[in-house]
């Protein structure tokens, strides 16, 4: 029961604190709630498989009782990691230009005020 | 065994990586790469179109990995529809941005162009689940780079919006998939359809969740209610060639019900009954009200053009969530008429945009402004097409679906209402910005000079000459959608095609050791339970 509770709750922590961050108003805290959901998701991910401690994730055919752990969820985890690490890249650089432009990094549009602008 | 199916991926990932690596300081030789390499799509696009008219569905297993272990890139006629579609769109659309010289507002246009298309073509090919999620990520990354493109202020914080909002929905694709394997095991959409169809009772409710989550994802993507707020702002900031070939983004995520809904997750499967059928066409009407809505609330032609998209992609998911064949062939007819009309509208909004220096596109009466006429011919096409009103084949399409969806009397209420709001839309639109002018007094400031841009016109005009073709070849086109209907619901060929065992020419030589590798390893396996025992 341990693992799947700490491995859960971790998931479950992770998860919270990135839907708080993305709901705030600034920019830079919604980037890390973004990280923090792309580091629960990879933990998620990881157990896809069902967790087995200690279990190498290849057959063996010569082991008495073989255990293993599902070697795909690792290898999509592999994948996740790559794309979420240069999502956050990308949205990181897109933001700071948007702020550097902008001269805020709020990040909902500021309608009224561009309308009134324009005319 | 041909490799022309993995064509579509492979050209525009090379001519990309060309552009940025060899040409990326001459814009002229970006141009003639980009173009070319374009045509060998279109080329190779309808060469799979043809193939897939014989009704053959054709799986290529990468690296000779069968399914399910391996990942599979499959073509239907759905897949080939949509190829085609994407390289006549791709070519129009860079046509237009090599007429009005957007390509020169900024570094990489071409570059990230193809590498969108290498994503959206991805995506409508494979048929492996996470392979799936791996393509919407490369033409989401590439499209962050287009929708920011030329940059500015507005323009990089609504490209933050939708950077964040999109890399919500990829966090909320993983979850959904991670939950798909735990239940089913498999990412192989075939095999997907195999275990769902046969699940535990104490998996159903894992598998349900897993369902309606995948649903949100799309419904993201699709901008369906209530996640549909990304859409008009990101699609009215993003250059006006960006937003047209974004016509078919919206598609993807239409193309991804359509797959997924009929093959792996089909709402009369014992596990899912009530899972989504219950609610989905109810937001589907929503999104269809606020998008026709919109267009008679805009106050600017860009605005305008990204709630239109959205109307008419409710209008097509009104015909893709009643799961009939002739609703899908419906569907699949109407999903044409709409990417070409969608992207027609956006060019015509950029061509607006760049001729009137003070307004751009504000839908208020300015001076006439260059080319006038012609432009606003244009835009009166295009809004015939958009509203759906004959002869074009926007028409046509919501008659087939209206057709399809004959007896549920809320669903024609829905169309056809808000079919006349989009149409006052569009008249008060046309109206203020290319009729009331023409009374305004000659005023002292010289004439804005714009260039003619000939190639520009020559881009909408392909565009306008598919829906016109769409329109005259009506008969033909609808029973090819309806045979590509009947295809898919075909669930059991699909599922044996990518399951059949494929032969593979080899040498001799080499051809003979993996039979003489098995062998032995049966032996060993064998001799090894013995020695268990």
């Amino acid at each position: 029961m341990s693992v799947e509770f700490l491995v859960a709750s971790a998931i479950g922590v992770l998860t919270a604190a990135g839907i708080y961050l993305i709901l705030r108003l600034r920019t830079f805290p919604v980037i890390l709630g973004t990280s923090f959901l792309s580091y629960a998701v990879n933990v998620f991910l990881f157990t896809t498989g069902r967790l087995a401690v200690g279990a190498p994730p290849i057959l063996d055919k010569y082991a008495e009782n073989p255990v293993y752990t599902d070697p795909l969820p690792q290898a999509l985890v592999l994948t996740a990691i790559v794309i979420s690490f240069g999502m956050t890249a990308v949205v990181l650089m897109i933001a700071l230009s948007a702020y550097l432009s902008g001269g805020h990094d709020k990040i909902d549009m500021q309608d009224e005020t561009e309308s009134e602008e324009r005319a | 065994m041909s490799h022309w199916i993995i064509t579509p991926i492979l050209l525009p990932t090379l001519m990309g990586a060309f552009i940025v690596m060899s040409v990326r300081h001459q814009v002229a030789l970006q141009r003639v790469f980009s173009l070319v390499g374009l045509s060998l799509l279109l080329i190779n696009a309808i060469g799979l179109f043809v193939y897939a008219l014989g009704d053959d569905i054709w799986v290529y297993e990468l690296g000779a990995w069968p399914a399910p272990f391996g990942i599979v890139l499959v073509l239907d006629q759905l897949s080939a529809t949509m190829v085609l579609l994407t390289s006549f769109l791709a070519m129009a659309v860079m046509l237009y941005a090599i007429g009005s010289d957007w390509d020169k507002k900024g570094k990489h246009f071409h570059a990230l162009y193809q590498f969108q298309l290498m994503g959206v073509l991805g995506a409508f090919l494979t048929g492996d689940a996470f392979n799936m999620f791996v393509f919407f990520e490369i033409l989401l990354i590439a499209s962050y780079g287009l929708m920011t493109y030329g940059g500015g202020a507005r323009r990089l914080q609504a490209g933050t919006q939708y950077v964040v909002y999109n890399l919500l929905g990829s966090t909320l694709f993983l979850f959904a998939l991670g939950t798909l394997y735990t239940v089913t095991g498999t990412l192989n959409m075939a095999d997907m359809a195999v275990r769902v169809a046969e699940i535990a009772p104490e998996n159903a409710a894992l598998l349900r969740v897993a369902v309606v989550m995948l649903l949100m994802v799309y419904a993201v993507k699709a901008a369906i209610l209530p996640l549909q707020f990304w859409l008009p702002e990101s699609y009215a900031a993003a250059p006006a060639p960006v937003g047209a070939l974004f016509a078919i983004m919206t598609k993807v995520g239409v193309y991804a019900i359509i797959r997924m809904y009929t093959l792996a997750f089909p709402q009369d499967a014992p596990a899912l009954i009530g899972t989504y059928d219950v609610w989905l066409m109810p937001v589907i009407v929503g999104s269809l009200v606020i998008g026709m809505v919109g267009i008679l609330g805009a106050n600017s032609l860009s605005r305008l053009a990204a709630f239109a998209a959205m109307g008419s992609v409710g209008t097509l998911l009104i015909a893709v969530a009643s799961f009939t064949v002739e609703s899908t062939g419906a569907a699949i007819y109407y999903m044409v008429h709409s990417t070409l009309a969608a992207a027609a509208l956006f060019l015509v909004v950029d061509m607006v945009q760049s001729r009137r220096p003070q307004w751009q596109d504000a839908i208020r009466e300015d001076r006439p402004m260059p080319q006038n006429g012609l432009v606003s011919a244009c835009f009166f096409a295009v809004a015939i097409a958009m509203a759906g009103l004959p002869p074009l084949s926007g028409f046509l399409g919501k008659l087939l679906i209206l057709k399809a969806t004959a007896g549920a009397w809320w669903l024609w209420a829905a169309i056809l209402i808000s079919s006349v709001i989009a149409i006052m839309g569009f008249a008060r639109a046309g109206s203020l910005v290319f009729w009331k002018g023409n009374g305004l007094p000659e005023s002292d400031e010289p004439a804005f000079e714009h260039p003619k841009q000939p190639l520009a016109f020559v881009g909408f005009g392909v565009l306008m000459a598919g829906i016109v073709a769409l329109t005259v070849l009506a008969g033909p086109m609808h029973s090819f959608a309806t045979e590509t209907a009947e295809q898919i619901y075909d669930r059991d060929s699909y599922i044996a095609a990518v399951f059949e065992v494929k032969e593979y020419a080899t040498v001799d030589s080499h051809g003979a050791e993996p039979a003489g590798d098995h062998g032995e390893a049966a032996t060993d396996s064998h001799g090894a339970t013995e020695g268990g025992h």
